[in-house]
């Protein structure tokens, strides 16, 4: 078994991730391209945990990398389910779920308009 | 190349290949499923690098929840069936990024391990994977119990207006 093939793959994926992250408006899609990084990293850490097994006698410390990754998963379930619920909040409150539409001032500038009122929205 | 190597090769190729149509569709939900196919394919990959436990959990939580509600988010925000034109912003930065990221790691990996090879390691079983948990990971395991309470309690204050999201 040739660890490279699974660590370059990684790498692709988490360079393709950080792709969608800086390309996508959309904030589901930004979603699901930090998915694709938080898998690359997950990738990484099972194949380090395989190859280390392989190559090192066996240790008490073994299989490490796979309790990471289960807890780096359960991490992205509660970061996708916090993220979609403020996506769906941002959706209520301004009809769009474009990133670069966000006002992160306080103040809304001139032309675009106010926020609506939110008895009305809801 | 043994039949693990073909097999990593296969199901990694898949695995960028469907993350590529992910970042660059103009579907959303078509999105959302290239995304089942490369988190099954890394889930594949699990299974050849022997972490079994862990691809069983991909597939349940990521393929079976991550990907659901994504795709309920996509329905909820009344997304178009068809191809958006405005989905994207102007690439140039994210491709500097992304490509500079993907290869600079690519090389250093590759750098780090040529073409060397280990033996297939030790299957890896739900047991010995839940001692080793339950041993030397028992705090982590139940912070990470109360951050999943954390988060379930703030995801219903977030969406609902009437006892947190509408109080100014």
């Amino acid at each position: 078994m040739h660890p490279v093939i699974p660590y370059v793959t990684a790498a692709f994926l988490f360079g393709l991730g950080g792709y969608g992250v800086l390309r996508r408006r959309n904030a589901i899609l930004l979603l699901m391209a930090v998915e694709l990084m938080l898998n690359a990293v997950n990738l990484v850490l099972v194949t380090a945990d395989s190859t280390v097994r392989a190559a090192l006698p066996p240790a008490a410390e073994a299989y490490t990398g796979q309790v990471f990754v289960l807890f780096v998963i359960v991490l992205a379930a509660a970061e996708v389910g916090v993220g979609l619920a403020i996506i769906l909040q941002l959706y209520r409150v301004r009809a769009t779920v474009a990133v670069d539409e966000v006002p992160l001032e306080r103040d809304v500038p001139p032309g675009r308009p106010a926020e609506p009122d939110r008895a009305e929205v809801v | 190349m043994t039949v693990a190597d073909a097999l990593l090769l296969g199901l990694g190729a898949v695995a960028v290949g469907a993350g590529a149509l992910v970042v660059t569709t103009a579907h959303l939900v078509r999105a959302g499923l290239y995304l089942v196919v490369c988190l099954g394919a890394v889930a594949g990959l699990y299974l050849v690098l022997t972490a079994e436990l862990v691809a069983w959990v991909q597939v349940l939580i990521y393929v079976g929840a991550v990907v659901v509600l994504l795709l309920f988010a996509v329905m909820l925000t009344r997304a178009p069936i068809g191809a958006s034109a405005d989905l994207d912003r102007p690439g140039l930065p994210a491709l500097l990024v992304g490509g500079g990221a993907s290869l600079g790691l690519a090389a250093l990996l590759v750098d780090a391990y040529r073409w060397s090879s280990v033996p297939a390691p030790a299957p890896g079983t739900a047991e010995v994977l839940g001692a080793q948990l339950f041993r030397s990971w028992v705090l982590p395991f139940e912070v990470l119990s109360v951050l999943l309470l954390a988060a379930l309690v703030g995801a219903i204050i977030v969406s609902r207006p009437d006892i947190g999201g509408g109080g100014r």
